[in-house]
């Protein structure tokens, strides 16, 4: 998922060090301080997912792990999370299929109102949220539509649609165009060509674009919030009960997916980094 | 923009883009969807914000109409909270423009010869995405506040007046906002940088630079883009936001932003086209920044 | 879809009329081309000349504007791609990645269902003598490698033509030259007709039975390599195929079988069978392997030239030859390159020289060697600016 990052063009970097000056150690300080600080908060929604809290989760009274055993004995957060589940996959398909057939368009078609598509696809992306759900919500209400499932999963597909084209384009403009003319020149129809040369090549954008998505959607409050109706999402319920006090479940909620999305991510470094090392030159 | 930090491997020369009806049929499905739940909402909230209460009717009921009264009464009343949001964000992109360039330079620029763990820090870096947002400013929330052990000790050492509080004020506010909004600024930067040819700082250097200078005449020019894509993603979504302004988080009762204002006038008391109006504002405030940024770099590396 | 037969051998290729457009630039103009079926073809020209482009509509990656293709007398020019017998080699060998080297060479075989791809995809890779690497991943071979697995992918679909779209470039010096020889084997071998599209004038004549040189999007001459060489039509190809030193002067007399041109004074006689034109302004030229350095001044016998007395301005020892510029005053510089037959140069820099040629060894063109500018015209700015108005321009007319 995320990228190797290294173009093929520059040099490695040599092996003389290059002058770093007395402030060597400035910015590795710097760095590990900083990457502390991001993380404070998920240590300490960590550790309070581990509390004998009885209302509120705020002081802590020792630890346990009966939350994490016992996750769905208070029923609204897990089916506030089930909710959140259905939402994110449903709309991480719809996205991901409508924002892959664009980035494919986009990067190797021709076609007028090229300018105009993209700024709409843009645009989503760069309008503030509270616009975003306020005119959906004002949209629903002229047409006379009953918010609640349907409509946030209407709402979280249009705003994933133009992640998943970023993230897709960024990939379909690696793949060598020569790869798919071989193809045709190999006797391949259209469709044999795009099933078995492009999309293999394209999945791992495709995955990361439905992942991004699968976030983006997951996480979402202030697009749900104004088109929910009494529908129940996981950070929506999570804001109804910051007043009176969030219980632990929410934070063992949060702390497994969390732990979740780090294993995800790290198999896939690693697999990658292994897969490198064994695809090396030989010969 | 920010999302070339997650492409694997380098652009490809693409062929000259082919004329063909397919690409009608690949834009069709997804530009009709936007346009129906992406530009008509937007229009929806243009005629909703010109709407009028029909007379005598319930709380919540208006009618199609062309009321510009709606915007000076809107401004009139929440005049303050608008400046307020505006500055809000200018203050926490700023903040996290610092907080983030030192961290994606060593990332991306000195930490290129350990590519593993460049990743790893990368990781480390969106990790606060993973956890919902409300919860990491909840944690927050707890963790300055007057009860906490932060607060305590800055008071202890007497860095803080004994009844001075820390939630609950501007500054709370903005930090929050600088903290949840710090990947979004991370990201592009790093991915700017992450590009830097090197070899370009070396002939800075041989050309009489010194360190400083070279920083401020190269390296910063070349990450302009990333600069720019930072500071447009992080300042578009603070201004809107209400999380982190709204009381049960870290505002308090002179905090409010326009995201809360919209969100109660919408939710609560139903006022529609003060909603709308408000949110128009806001749109329009971000849309001449847009403008600006398309007309100087184009619509082609929008996306 | 292409039938499940193999083409028994190569089939003629025929181009009639063949233009091709883009926005903004023509690439080919009116372009006629006939290659006889079984032999090596090479199309040679700089970038841009529009030989890749050739290669591209003869393979149904792209469709002419204009004209009509032909292969074994059938009109493909309908076809799409994976409806014509031809196959590319491409230049970055477009491997694909996430398949084996097997499964790359057996992808033609089994689109068009034949028996057995696996059988016949390793008898493809025993001829280019890689089937013990059949089971690795494309990169995990050696650009030399790709690029014969590449061949191996192309041929093993025995087309009526194969299509090779400079699949040497990126090989260094050496295995560039051991390709080169095991490609025109491998040609004799399966006897399929091989469209070869590259820059390199070289490779271009060690390889192929005809060369065509193009430029500007036409063909300049079409011929065996040493009649290009040795026979020159246009200063294109004089000066595209190895150096030639040329002068350009008005007729002053002409024999029965030659022209003598006059060139600053000096006479210069050429056969009227190696003369495009025998009347006016003509250029004339010579090899200058063929030049012969004197120290002092030959009598000129008959059937040769000569031209002196001049300086050696510039003397560049290359192994197995030596070149000497040569400043003639009102002529300008000739270039001589002497087989090294001795050790060190012959004449110093300096020297007072002759050269002399015989008749028969030189060249009289159709057109006239325009001047070169020092910087070859695609890196001068005013192109490159041109160039990106029309890419803007074309642009707009998308949008």
């Amino acid at each position: 998922m995320l990228g190797e990052a290294v173009t093929a063009e520059k040099p490695p970097l040599r092996a003389r060090r290059l002058s770093w000056g007395f402030g060597s150690w400035l910015l590795p300080a710097y760095t590990i301080i900083a990457l502390v600080f991001l993380l404070i908060p998920i240590a300490y929604t960590f550790v309070f997912s581990f509390n004998n809290s009885v209302k509120s989760n705020i002081v802590w009274r020792g630890f346990t792990l009966d939350k994490w055993a016992n996750v769905c004995d208070k029923a609204e957060v897990c089916e506030a999370f089930g909710n959140s589940l259905v939402i994110g996959v449903v709309a991480t398909v719809c996205a991901t299929i409508l924002g892959t057939m664009i980035a494919i368009a986009l990067v190797r078609y021709r076609f007028r109102f090229r300018s105009a598509i993209s700024l709409l696809l843009f645009l989503p992306m760069a309008t503030p949220e509270v616009v975003l759900g306020a005119g959906l919500a004002a949209e629903f209400l002229t047409a006379g539509v009953e918010k609640g499932l349907v409509t946030i999963i209407i709402a979280h597909t249009m705003f994933c649609v133009s992640f998943v084209v970023v993230t897709v384009k960024a990939r379909v403009s690696t793949l060598d165009p020569a790869l798919e003319e071989a193809g045709r020149d190999l006797y391949g129809s259209p469709s044999q060509v795009f099933w078995r040369i492009t999309f293999p090549l394209l999945l791992p954008g495709i995955i990361a674009a439905a992942l991004l998505s699968f976030a983006l959607s997951f996480d979402d409050f202030i697009i749900t919030n104004f088109n929910a109706g009494t529908t129940s999402t996981f950070p929506k319920y999570i804001y109804i009960s910051a007043a009176r006090g969030i219980p632990a479940e929410a934070n063992v909620i949060a702390s497994a997916v969390f732990l979740l999305a780090i294993i995800l991510v790290l198999i896939s470094q690693v697999s990658s980094a292994m897969r490198r090392k064994r695809l090396a030159k030989i010969g | 923009m920010a999302f070339s930090a997650f492409a694997t491997g380098t652009a490809q020369e693409q062929a000259p883009r082919r004329k063909s009806r397919i690409a009608l049929f690949l834009l069709l499905p997804g530009i009709l969807y936007l346009v129906l739940f992406f530009l008509v909402p937007l229009v929806s909230l243009v005629l909703t914000s010109f709407q009028e209460p029909i007379v005598n009717g319930d709380i919540g009921e208006y009618q199609t109409a062309f009321r510009w009264e709606n915007y000076t009464d809107v401004i009139g009343l929440y005049g303050e909270h608008i400046l307020r949001s505006f500055l809000y964000a200018i203050l926490a992109t700023i903040f996290a423009l610092l907080f983030s360039y030192p961290l994606a330079y060593f990332i991306g620029v000195k930490a290129r010869r350990w590519p593993l763990i460049q990743n790893l820090m990368l990781v480390l870096v969106i990790a606060p995405f993973f956890i919902s947002f409300l919860l990491r400013t909840l944690a927050w929330k707890s963790l300055l506040s007057d009860e906490s052990v932060v607060i305590t000790g800055l008071k202890a050492l007497s860095l803080m007046a004994p009844d001075a509080h820390f939630t609950g004020t501007p500054a709370a506010v903005v930090f929050g906002l600088t903290y949840n909004f710090i990947p979004f600024m991370t990201l592009p930067l790093y991915a700017t940088l992450e590009r830097l040819d090197t070899r370009l700082l070396e002939a800075g250097g041989d050309l009489y630079s010194r360190p400083f200078t070279t920083f401020r005449t190269v390296t910063i020019p070349l990450s302009m883009s990333g600069i720019v894509s930072g500071v447009l993603l992080t300042f578009i979504p603070a201004a809107g936001d209400y999380i982190n302004a709204s009381r049960d988080f870290l505002g308090g009762t002179g905090t409010a932003m326009m995201g809360n204002v919209i969100e109660s006038n919408f939710l609560v008391t139903l006022n529609y086209p003060a909603a709308a109006s408000l949110s128009i504002i806001l749109m329009a405030v971000i849309l001449v920044m847009v403008t600006v940024y398309v007309k100087r770099s184009g619509t082609e590396d929008l996306l | 879809m292409a039938s499940g037969a193999f083409a028994e051998s190569g089939a003629d290729l025929e181009l009639v009329g063949i233009s091709k457009r883009f926005p903004g630039f023509t690439a080919i103009e009116r372009l006629d081309l006939t290659i006889p079926a079984g032999s090596f073809f090479a199309l040679l020209g700089p970038s841009g000349c529009g030989k890749t482009t050739t290669l591209r509509l003869v393979a149904g990656l792209e469709e002419p504007t204009e004209g009509t293709i032909l292969i074994g007398g059938k009109d493909v020019t309908p076809l799409k791609p994976y409806q014509r017998q031809v196959n590319t080699v491409f230049q970055s060998y477009a491997l694909f990645p996430h398949m084996t080297v097997l499964d790359n060479v057996a992808f033609g075989l089994r689109r068009r269902r034949i028996a057995d791809p696996v059988g016949k995809a390793h008898e493809a890779l025993r001829l280019v003598e890689l089937d013990h690497l059949a089971t690795r991943k494309p990169q995990q071979l050696s650009g030399g490698q790709q690029q014969r697995v590449a061949l191996a992918r192309a041929v093993v679909n025995r087309p009526a033509l194969l299509l090779l779209d400079e699949p040497l470039g990126a090989l260094d010096l050496k295995l560039r030259r051991q390709m080169q020889l095991e490609l025109k084997s491998i040609q004799d071998e399966v006897g399929l007709t091989f469209v070869h599209v590259t820059h390199d004038q070289e490779e271009a004549m060690t390889m192929a039975d005809t060369v065509a040189v193009m430029n500007k999007g036409r063909i300049e001459q079409l011929g065996a390599p040493e009649e290009l060489y040795e026979l020159p039509r246009t200063a294109f190809v004089a000066n595209f195929l190895g150096q030639s030193n040329l002068f350009t002067g008005t007729v002053s007399g002409t024999t029965s079988d030659s022209i003598t041109v006059s060139v600053e004074g000096v006479k210069i006689t050429v056969p009227k069978a190696r003369a495009q034109r025998h009347t006016g302004d003509v250029t004339v030229g010579i090899r200058p392997e063929k030049l012969l350095l004197h120290t002092s001044d030959p009598k000129t016998a008959a059937g040769t030239n000569s031209l002196g007395p001049g300086r050696v301005i510039d003397v560049s020892f290359s192994g197995v030859s030596t070149q000497y510029i040569v400043a003639f005053p009102g002529i300008g510089t000739v270039t001589v390159f002497a087989q090294n037959l001795d050790f060190g140069p012959v004449v110093p820099d300096g020297t007072e020289v002759w050269v002399s040629w015989r008749v028969d060894h030189g060249f009289g063109l159709e057109d006239e060697a325009e001047s070169q500018p020092r910087f070859p015209a695609d890196t001068d700015t005013a192109t490159i600016a041109v160039q990106k108005k029309r890419a803007l321009m074309s642009e707009l007319e998308e949008a």
